[in-house]
């Protein structure tokens, strides 16, 4: 792939992955500009959230770079390994991940200090009478909101989506796609998704990539 | 006239042992609880060898390690003026760790079952270790935490056989219910002995119950 000079966020990562369809190297390159989507699809045990977890900096790579705003997050050739706190990427994990303690309104308190980013998030997501729910009281659409905006509250410079609609039905599947198109279009988001569905996808604008396995 | 003092000196070293484990245990158990590697493996044997090792031989092992007459009971004597053997110090030091593995292996393996997600969740809000083990693991574990504090302060009462070798029977400064049970019933003393068990058998039901009643809530809810 070409670089490209406007390039703002650029991943290079290389992982040898042990799952139980036998070893594999994960080897993935993207380069997207800062606002942009990019979609990425795969097979089951390809490396796709091995990958969101590595720009995350929640597992390490074995070799690569990750520049995001010419910032250096990964550079193993430099030893260089920001902590996970330090990059504050939104990640909205497929369980969503959701503290079971606490209610909607403290996971978004615990994410951020900003009472008017929290009351706009809450707004948005028409999450606002159910700010004293906790997650085992709210529905399956309600929860991937929370998760959504919780990852959303901290400001992230990427945000990362593992699967976040493969336990949905089709309708809220359909609904919450929409809604996300339009909450990245306003907030210009750097965003990669994974699936092993790029169909759903399909209504998200952005590009497209599939991750392999090699040898 | 029964003699109450071996129930408050049981109840003192039940509460001293318990408040220990809590704060030494905890960060114990989470350290267990994540990755493996060979140092933990055999961490987590030894810890464990109270629950299989008969007392007596705990005990023997902590006569000899504290004797005052040697090696490290000498030096401690000497330069900190402590003495573990016959003494309540001994009690409350053989207690934490004929008890260890009642409050870290819950701990541990409740943690252990959390989903790593909760976690991830948390570092990349920029929360650190200690702010994600407080805010997010430990909440999320209240009734295995609850539970490893009652059993270690319910097995704490039943102590017998590690404080007899290491604290003796000195009335008032080592000698507990269950050693007043034994030195009751040896004088023909049942009726105190009697006193004390009843005791003890409805302070541990009473306890095994509210555990039972709050998981069942807790569960619910």
């Amino acid at each position: 792939m070409q670089q490209k000079p406007d390039a703002m966020i650029s991943i290079n990562l290389e992982k040898k992955l042990n799952t139980y369809q036998g070893k594999h190297l994960l080897k993935v390159f993207v380069e997207m500009e800062t606002g942009n989507l990019v979609k990425i699809s795969g097979p089951s045990g390809a490396g796709k959230t091995t990958f969101l977890k590595m720009i995350a900096g929640l597992t390490s790579p074995d070799s690569g770079k990750i520049l995001v705003d010419d910032l250096v997050w990964t550079d193993t050739s430099a030893n260089i390994n920001l902590s996970p706190q330090k990059r504050k990427t939104g990640f909205v994990f497929q369980d969503y991940a959701l503290f079971p303690n606490m209610t909607v309104q403290q996971q978004l308190e615990y994410a951020t200090n900003d009472q008017n980013w929290i009351q706009e998030l809450l707004a948005f997501a028409r999450l606002e009478p159910f700010i004293k729910h906790k997650p085992s009281q709210l529905s399956g659409g309600q929860q991937q909101r929370l998760a959504i905006l919780r990852a959303l509250a901290i400001k992230p410079k990427v945000l990362l989506m593992d699967e976040p609609f493969s336990a949905l039905d089709f309708k809220t599947k359909k609904t919450l796609i929409q809604e996300l198109k339009l909450l990245l279009d306003k907030n210009s988001i750097s965003t990669i998704i994974v699936t092993h569905n790029p169909k759903e996808l399909e209504a998200l604008p952005g590009k497209e990539l599939f991750i392999g396995e090699e040898e | 006239m029964t003699d109450f003092s071996p129930i408050f000196l049981t109840l003192k070293l039940a509460v001293i042992t318990t408040s220990i484990l809590l704060v030494f245990g905890l960060p114990v158990a989470y350290w267990l609880s994540k990755g493996h590697s060979l140092l933990k493996v055999i961490i987590e044997a030894v810890l464990t060898m109270p629950l299989v090792l008969p007392p007596s031989v705990l005990g023997f092992y902590l006569l000899l390690a504290f004797s005052p007459q040697q090696g490290l009971g000498k030096w401690l004597l000497q330069h900190f003026d402590l003495q573990f053997v016959f003494s309540f110090e001994g009690l409350v030091l053989a207690s934490v760790i004929y008890s260890l593995p009642f409050m870290i292996n819950p701990v541990k393996s409740a943690l252990q079952q959390l989903p790593q997600s909760l976690a991830h969740a948390s570092f990349t809000m920029g929360k650190s270790e200690r702010e994600t083990f407080f805010y997010v693991l430990l909440p999320n574990i209240r009734a295995s935490l609850l539970t490893a504090s009652v059993m270690t302060f319910a097995h704490t009462l039943g102590e017998f056989g590690v404080v007899l070798m290491i604290g003796g029977n000195i009335p008032g400064i080592t000698r507990v219910a269950s050693i007043a049970i034994y030195n009751s019933v040896e004088n023909m003393d049942y009726g105190t002995a009697n006193i004390y068990s009843l005791f003890l058998f409805g302070l541990t039901f009473l306890l095994v119950m509210a555990v039972f009643i709050y998981n069942k809530y807790a569960a619910k809810t």
